[in-house]
């Protein structure tokens, strides 16, 4: 666990916060209309009858969207309420057509879950799920082209969305900044969600309060809207902490309302009181039967369902010898773990391993590239650590080896026949060498004899220099010991 | 061929066939009624040129046989049905320039069978009002009144009218709690309000989605058996539509009604019931029993809690189903400073008085710490509404009631205006049957003394219209009622 408390002159305070997160649902259409989810397309381009709120038009509900969330909820180890209702949340806005919001109020088609979370003291932690629920979401108003105007894009309007509400369990920012990684890991793993914060297709609402360290008493907490990053979350949860503390001390109330956090300035200002609160007037939404899955359509979803981050984790470090570390960082991204699967497929894994996260990374992160655009292939990167493994190039030689590969993209064998890199583990080539280096420097060799053994580094580096580092490094250190007695 | 326009569709369809009559003609015929009547008010928009054009395709139709279920037959559309490309208002200034760029499904299904639209046709606005006299376009004038112009009833004031002045051969109506069946009793017609989930409620302008179902109104019970089969059917785009199979209603148009156990509710006899319309009910009970039938004393002991619960379900929808009235993306728009002043502004001028009550209403019974009180109390009672009716139905087949409690009044009447709680206690027939999701019929029995018309309501188990088609008829037959 890890311990975050916030200490002043005054006393010592724990932090208290849960998240919910809006998670936009991959599907081809909207969740209560035809309409095409594309992102991108011209302004209320995809928008249908439905979604515009003409007079007289209806929901249907989108059965894919249906099947992403009975699939989510199963990643979150969640119950999945076979019976579920859809609500109608009331209020005016002008990017909201119908003037209410079809969402699920009383039952939500996902219960109580639970997921862990890898802390950076190599600690787990869990963090119970409260309920997910399934909605549509709105438009969007945009407010800067014209002074007086305001403009409205109905593209959005309709599209489906989960909302996952937490309990109250996170006691650091480090522990949300985690959740919301995870969280987006497992939601790509089942590919429900494409979790990209920066484009608003998971966007995260922030509930913090605080309380005396030691005490289990449960303050009034504050609610930050659509934060739009894990950093900013993390900073949002910090600066808001920090605020109560300071109100707290200062001998003030914290007011319940609706907070907005600015990353500019790291903190939050108020958006609107409680006592302007919408009072959605929740009701039943008579246009929707109520949802009833059937044992047979969660078992067939179950069936689906692909390795996620947590379980791909104990296989890596059981079958493939990974440190908990290492398999953590590979299995949050499914790309990543599967390249590295191909890559490590017959090998030694560790190896492989430390190749894709030392050099293979560097090289990305260098060229700004994607996993999947990478110029070096699983295959060859595995073919890399085979050449290693079998002595046919040293792990210096590699590194040249991989230079030229991330490059031109090819096959390391070919790299090192073309450019003669084999290493030499001919045992008279490098005695002939060796007798070389001998022969032109006898005054080191008559210090080294006298007892300056540390010499021995300088010959190696020596014949090393005159093979052009093609000299195996073992074999050069045992046959100069034995000429150098 | 001067009494074109008295043939009922099973008749026009007959000559229509035999080519005795053409469908121009025929439609001619409802235009010139149209014209004749226009006083009644019951029209807003006209669509005759359309309606000739597709009396002419259907005049070919007849000639090559590829004639459809109702080819050539003209209707009245009530203004809450979406039509592509004509403008549809639900009779509020709010949308009173909106231009759909659909179909209802209803509407559609009409038209793939070969009817033709005359217009849209009046009605309380947005469907809320049991007189046509919230309509932004004004009352309908029942087509009875003599010295006094009387209402038609509503909501489908329009469609009753229209149908008893001639001026189509059948309307589509909707029924939210009683507004098919009770114009259709003022103007002395005979209307369905079939199962909840019959008639997709797709492109029906919604008042209270759970509530509300389409169905038709016309000159006698064969016609409401000829038009409910092309309105109904299962929908995808309405997900409260139901799978059930759609029977041939006309089929059960004759079937004899012995044995048949008609179920008399003693709840509906009190509170001093118009001695009229009591006398009426006695004689409707007489027709059934002399063609078989069986009377059977019946309870519905949570009757005197539907109006209220009806009063608080239907205005919460309403609330809800109305806010996307806010003039940002279409109908009428009074621009203000900021967006809030914009929704006030707009929905001030655009709402009239009793759809600004029933809001009103909807949003206070929904609001948090009235919500268990109010909305979810009524789903209770609801409930115990469609209970009592299932244990009733274990000892009867079929309900017999009058539709409404008084005759026609007065256009203007100080007493309903004044107090909307006496315009809601002549819905007390029925909204229990909309709570309970039943089908309902209501048909003229007889004149009252000041010779006007007065309706019975036969309600059935749920998607069993079939029974109320069999009793219906025999009970036509057996009142005799001479239409206008």
């Amino acid at each position: 666990m890890a311990e975050y408390i916030i200490e002043t002159e005054k006393g010592k305070w724990e932090v208290i916060c849960g998240l919910e997160i809006h998670c936009q649902i991959i599907s081809k259409s909207k969740i209560f209309s035809g309409a095409s989810t594309e992102f991108g397309d011209d302004v209320n381009e995809n928008v249908s009858f439905v979604d515009a709120g003409m007079p007289g038009m209806l929901p249907t509900l989108n059965m894919e969207c249906v099947h992403q969330a009975v699939k989510t909820g199963l990643g979150l180890n969640a119950v999945i309420n076979k019976y579920s209702e859809f609500s109608r949340k009331n209020y005016f806005y002008a990017d909201l057509p119908q003037g209410y919001q079809i969402t699920q109020f009383v039952h939500p088609i996902v219960g109580e879950g639970a997921i862990d979370i890898d802390l950076a003291d190599g600690t787990t932690k869990t963090i119970r799920i409260e309920r997910m629920h399934i909605e549509q979401d709105a438009g969007k108003s945009i407010h800067d082209i014209d002074p007086k105007k305001s403009f409205i894009d109905l593209n959005r309007a309709g599209v489906g969305l989960m909302e996952i509400v937490t309990k109250p369990d996170f006691r650091a920012p480090e522990e949300a900044g985690a959740f919301l990684r995870k969280l987006r890991s497992i939601l790509r793993y089942l590919e429900t969600c494409d979790g990209n914060m920066d484009e608003g297709s998971m966007r995260c609402d922030v509930n913090v309060s605080v309380r005396p360290y030691g005490s289990d008493e449960l303050r009034t907490r504050c609610e930050m809207k659509n934060v739009n990053s894990v950093k900013f979350v993390m900073q949002a949860i910090e600066s808001e902490a920090k605020r109560h503390v300071e109100v707290y001390e200062n001998g003030g109330e914290i007011c319940q309302e609706t907070r907005q956090f600015d990353p500019t300035t790291l903190s939050t200002k108020v958006m609107r009181k409680k006592e302007f609160a919408h009072d959605y007037r929740y009701f039943p939404e008579p246009d929707l039967p109520p949802l009833i899955l059937s044992d047979d359509f969660i078992a067939k979803i179950k069936n689906e369902l692909v390795e996620l981050p947590d379980a791909k984790k104990v296989r890596f470090v059981k079958d493939l010898g990974l440190t908990p570390y290492d398999a953590m960082v590979i299995c949050e991204n499914k790309e990543v773990a599967q390249f590295f699967e191909k890559a490590a497929a017959g090998r030694d894994g560790k190896k492989v391993a430390n190749w894709l996260m030392g050099d293979f990374f560097a090289m990305l992160n260098k060229k700004n590239l994607d996993i999947k655009n990478s110029p070096v292939s699983a295959e060859n990167l595995g073919k890399l650590v085979d050449l290693i493994s079998k002595d046919v190039i040293s792990g210096k030689i590699a590194k040249d080896v991989f230079e030229i590969m991330a490059e031109t993209g090819e096959n390391p064998e070919d790299i090192v026949e073309k450019k003669g890199l084999k290493q030499v583990t001919d045992t008279s080539a490098i005695e002939a060498i060796i007798d070389l280096v001998i022969s032109q420097n006898p005054d080191n060799v008559a210090s080294y004899k006298a007892g300056k053994v540390n010499l021995m580094g300088w010959f190696v580096g020596q014949v090393m220099k005159q093979s052009q580092g093609k000299a195996n490094p073992a074999m050069v250190n045992k046959l100069l010991k034995d000429k150098l007695g | 061929m001067s009494n074109l326009t008295d043939l009922t569709i099973s008749e026009s369809l007959a000559k229509l066939r035999k080519k005795e009559i053409s469908p121009v003609e025929l439609a001619t015929a409802y235009i010139e009624k149209m014209s004749e009547n226009n006083k009644y008010n019951a029209y807003i928009t006209q669509t005759t040129e359309q309606a000739l054009e597709q009396a002419k395709a259907s005049e070919k139709r007849y000639t090559d046989g590829t004639n459809r279920p109702l080819e050539g037959i003209a209707l009245g559309i009530k203004d809450l049905f979406c039509t592509k490309n004509v403008r549809t208002t639900a009779c509020s200034h709010i949308i009173d320039n909106f231009v759909p760029q659909y179909e209802s499904t209803v509407t559609q299904n009409l038209l793939n069978d070969g009817a033709l639209f005359l217009g849209k046709l009046n009605l309380d606005e947005f469907a809320m009002g049991g007189s046509n006299e919230t309509s932004y376009f004004g009352p309908v004038v029942n087509p009875w009144s003599r010295e006094t112009k009387l209402v038609a009833g509503g909501s489908s004031g329009g469609s009753a009218a229209a149908v008893a002045a001639k001026m189509c051969a059948a309307a589509t109506g909707t029924d939210t709690g009683g507004s098919i069946r009770q114009p259709s009793a003022f103007c002395g017609v005979t209307g369905i309000k079939p199962t909840y989930g019959r008639c997709s409620r797709y492109g029906i302008i919604a008042f209270a989605s759970s509530l509300d179902q389409a169905g038709p109104i016309c000159k006698d019970v064969t016609d409401c058996a000829l038009m409910l089969n092309s309105m109904a059917g299962y929908d995808a785009k309405d997900s409260t539509s139901s799978k059930v199979t759609v029977p041939d209603f006309t089929s059960f148009i004759g079937q004899d009604i012995k044995g048949l156990k008609v179920g008399i509710p003693e709840e509906y006899r009190s509170d001093g019931l118009n001695a009229e319309v009591s006398a009426y009910w006695d004689k409707a009970a007489e027709i059934l029993k002399a063609q078989g039938a069986e009377i059977v004393h019946i309870n519905l002991p949570h009757t005197k809690y539907a109006l209220p619960t009806y009063y608080v379900i239907a205005p919460a929808e309403a609330s809800s189903n109305l806010a996307r009235y806010d003039g940002v993306r279409y109908g009428n728009r009074v621009s203000g400073n900021g967006l809030d002043e914009l929704y006030i502004n707009t929905r001030t001028e655009g709402f009239g008085k009793e759809v600004k009550r029933r809001i009103l209403i909807g949003t206070y019974v929904l609001s948090a710490g009235y919500y268990d009180a109010y909305y979810l109390k009524a789903q209770k009672v609801r409930r115990l509404i469609k209970n009592d009716f299932d244990e009733a139905f274990k000892k009867c087949d079929v309900i017999l009631t009058p539709t409404s409690p008084i005759e026609p009044f007065a256009i203007g009447d100080k007493k309903m205006l004044e107090n909307p709680i006496n315009m809601y206690l002549n819905d007390v027939f029925t909204v229990s049957v909309n709570l309970a999701g039943l089908p309902a019929m209501s048909l003229p029995i007889g004149l009252s003394k000041n010779g006007l018309p007065l309706g019975m309501q036969l309600i059935g188990k749920s998607f069993d219209e079939a029974t109320i088609f069999k009793a219906g008829y025999q009970l036509e037959r057996g009142a005799n009622f001479v239409r206008m």
